[in-house]
């Protein structure tokens, strides 16, 4: 209930209205189109025909979305979409979600909630997963739990950039805790940068303002989207808008903040008028007045790109399982994919929804089925001397959170926006060298609540997911949705239309790919 | 890209932090901390500046840094405030107070246990409560809700559960099994909501010696609020409720007993 879900803004893609001109097929087209065509058509077909129940359950279940005037649920235009499909509950959407769900699951006593336990490994038992190792954090106490199935839906790995929407706990330790135990993660290299990050925090300016009107100027005062995306402007995919973003800026129409020491363009809500703003944006109005001194009801915003989201994490199928027989995973921290090499706006928390329901009615199917097992002893105690006698009890003399800090410059500094081979591999070697440097220590030395040990063991999961990522990067030699390099700035499906696949190994991520799953929507060139 | 601060902090502002661990049973003290100011530094950023570079070992809770999550309610300088929410700046100059929560038991440092808290809100059934079930699961479109319907309960559905309101909270202080502020609100919350149909499930759950009638309207929920929720106006709009349900059950009872005698 406190996960980083809350700070979802604008909306939920569904196709609710086909009697006003939506249709299914269309949801179908614009997700694909959105990927590049990278994302699996199957599984975009099943997930868009899936969504509109998961609406109607949300709203059975007490969302509060907005309505229409004559009580039907609302919804509102978003980026790469054909219809106002973004099912909106005003601009706290994944707040309203994650309540609903939480308050609904306080209706069953069968479902116990361990909260603030951090889970450090899985247990794999003949590869097939047999449960996890835990620390409480109130207690410090280190404990073994066996399970039958398991479901990984620990979010994004966002905080590996410091310019990020992402709140502080959105670190790779899900998709590292996978990757360690021999499942693959797929097309890591592909992050989203949404196109207005608030300066300097990074604090989402949601897509909604934009799909209720708000447009994106340089300081020159120029509406730039229409050199880019002459039909759909300001609403172009985001990977499209973030682009034209940093060529404004690059080509000197951007504007910079000298406290902050960043470039920007403005967001401009003023024609929105103030009661529509009041009604449908309150929530980034309080944001941009709270945070930056600014209402935008009377002046523009200052944002850039910013991280925002993994297209990429821990492979799965349809039905949300992972290579790892009894594991599953859903929503950012997997890969089904129906994201492709970009996502839609509005299309994440809808992910969450399907995918998640497939998860959980799968693995809840599966463990009827099963008996649980005691997990190996041995497994357990070489995990506990992993984490007290290597890391709790480690010794070294360098900050860990400078080095954290130093991870997020690499990665801001040669995997943002534009990329090319050469900053790329100058990134990794960074990486790798700060990797070997002496940062593995815990120097608060209590049991109870000690974050500082489990920000390491964040760190580590960041070192593996960060390397991951500038990897794939670095040997996806093409331009594709977020992935945009300079040294191969076109598309190439003949060598790379096909999803990256990276396994853990001692010596670094060993690279595999597999075909993507095209059923009858041919790649063609996107316009927006 | 670029995120260096351009400019070299000179002012600084003092941290005083509580720390505490009572599995160790040691005494409570305050630790100073010396920050350096940055333009638009939150008591957040102030306090993780101060874990990550002078002292890891400060017990903090915290995660969205915008006012969402609802995890890093402290006391700042004895309000209940969101560290995340209360900019340096607004502060008076001097030293910066933090402590944890009252009326929450402590874990250590400024960090405290949310299970009664959260028991509290379950206490109200806070889930959508249909006599039809088997309609609830049936998912083919809405119950309709004007605009109107919604405004009604909208604004109680903001709480963020960052506990600060049963914090401020007086009668909390002298009746720790009071219900408290936060799962009043959200009682009124679902009873407002047109959608729902077990009002008097969750008048039932209130209407007892820890519950309802023990608030006096202080307002201290309402004044720390950091969404605007208002539990205070939800009390006194469920009392009425309550009250309604009290009147319309001793006139069902009423002739009743005419019948009997």
């Amino acid at each position: 209930m406190r996960s980083h879900s809350v700070s979802a803004e604008g909306g939920t893609a569904a196709v609710l209205y086909v009697d006003q001109g939506d249709t299914l097929e269309s949801h179908i087209y614009d997700t694909i189109k959105g990927s590049d065509f990278l994302a699996d058509q199957d599984a975009v077909e099943f997930f868009v025909n899936a969504m509109p129940a998961q609406i109607y359950q949300l709203e059975h279940w007490g969302m509060p979305w907005s309505r229409t005037e004559d009580g039907r649920i609302a919804q509102r235009n978003f980026g790469g979409y054909s219809f106002p499909r973004a099912t909106l509950a005003g601009d706290r959407v994944g707040f309203f979600e994650m309540q609903t769900l939480y308050d609904t699951s306080r209706k069953f006593d069968n479902i116990h909630f361990y909260q603030e336990w951090y889970a450090t490994s899985l247990i794999i038992d003949n590869g097939i997963f047999a449960g996890i190792t835990a620390i409480d954090l109130k207690s410090g106490g280190f404990h073994a739990f066996s399970a039958k199935a398991g479901i990984i839906a620990t979010g994004g790995a966002g905080r590996l950039y410091r310019f990020a929407t992402y709140g502080y706990s959105s670190t790779p330790d899900g998709l590292s805790l996978a990757y360690r135990a021999g499942a693959p993660v797929e097309d890591m290299e592909f992050v989203q940068f949404h196109p207005t990050g608030l300066i300097p925090s990074g604090v989402l300016i949601t897509e909604g303002a934009r799909g209720d009107g708000a447009i994106l100027i340089n300081s020159e005062g120029e509406r730039f989207m229409k050199k880019y995306a002459p039909e759909k402007l300001d609403l172009a995919s985001r990977d499209v808008v973030s682009r034209a973003i940093i060529t404004e800026i690059q080509e000197g129409r951007g504007l910079h903040d000298n406290v902050a020491d960043m470039d920007y363009v403005l967001i401009d809500l003023r024609q929105l008028g103030a009661e529509k703003i009041k009604d449908r944006l309150s929530g980034i109005r309080e944001i941009a007045i709270k945070f930056r001194g600014i209402d935008p009801i009377t002046e523009p915003l200052p944002i850039r790109p910013v991280c925002h989201y993994m297209m990429g994490g821990i492979r799965t199928n349809i039905n949300a399982e992972t290579p790892l027989t009894g594991l599953w995973s859903a929503g950012e921290a997997a890969c089904v994919s129906i994201n492709g090499a970009n996502r839609l706006g509005a299309n994440s928390t809808s992910e969450c929804l399907v995918f998640g329901t497939q998860a959980g009615a799968g693995a809840a199917k599966y463990a009827m089925t099963k008996s649980s097992q005691e997990p190996a002893k041995e497994l357990i105690q070489r995990e506990e001397k992993r984490l007290f006698d290597e890391i709790l009890h480690g010794v070294g003399g360098e900050n860990p959170y400078d080095i954290q800090n130093e991870v997020q410059s690499i990665m801001d500094k040669y995997s943002y926006v534009y990329r090319t081979g050469e900053r790329l591999q100058t990134g990794l070697r960074e990486l790798r060298e700060l990797r070997k440097r002496s940062w593995m220590h815990v120097d608060d030395t209590s049991k109870e609540y000690n974050t500082n040990f489990i920000n390491v063991l964040e760190l580590e999961a960041m070192f593996d997911m960060a390397e991951v990522i500038l990897v794939g990067a670095l040997a996806r030699t093409e331009s594709r949705g977020a992935h945009a390099r300079i040294d191969y700035p076109k598309r190439n499906d003949e060598q790379w239309l096909k999803h990256t696949l990276a396994y853990y190994s001692t010596d670094g991520p060993r690279l595999d790919y597999a075909p993507v799953t095209i059923t009858k929507y041919k790649p063609v060139e996107r316009h927006y | 890209m670029q995120t260096q601060q351009a400019l070299v902090p000179t002012e600084h502002v003092e941290l005083r932090v509580f720390r505490a661990n009572p599995a160790k049973a040691s005494s409570s003290h305050f630790c100073s901390y010396n920050v350096p100011l940055e333009p638009g530094m939150t008591v957040l950023s102030a306090l993780l500046y101060a874990k990550e570079k002078l002292d890891h070992s400060i017990a903090i809770r915290f995660s969205c840094r915008m006012a969402s999550c609802g995890s890093c309610g402290m006391k700042i300088n004895s309000l209940p405030s969101l560290a995340c929410y209360t900019q340096v700046k607004d502060l008076p100059k001097g030293p910066i107070t933090v402590e944890p929560l009252d009326h929450y038991p402590l874990v250590r440092d400024l960090v405290t246990d949310f299970d009664g808290f959260f028991g509290k809100h379950r206490s109200i059934s806070p889930f959508l409560i249909r006599r039809d079930e088997k309609e609830q699961e049936t998912l083919e479109s809405e119950y309709r809700q004007s605009v109107h319907e919604l405004d009604d309960y909208l604004q109680f559905a903001y709480c963020i559960k960052c506990g600060l309101c049963n914090a401020a909270c007086p009668t909390l202080a002298a009746d720790p099994h009071f219900i408290g502020p936060q799962a009043l609100g959200q009682a009124y919350r679902y009873v407002a909501d047109s959608r729902d149909e077990a009002a008097s499930l969750r008048v039932k759950a209130i209407d007892n010696s820890h519950g309802i009638w023990r608030c006096h309207f202080a307002g201290a929920c309402s004044f720390v609020c950091p969404k605007g929720v208002d539990p205070a106006f939800a009390i006194q709009k469920l009392r009425r409720i309550v009250f309604s349900h009290a009147q319309r059950k001793s006139a069902e009872l009423m002739p009743r007993r005419q019948l009997k005698s």
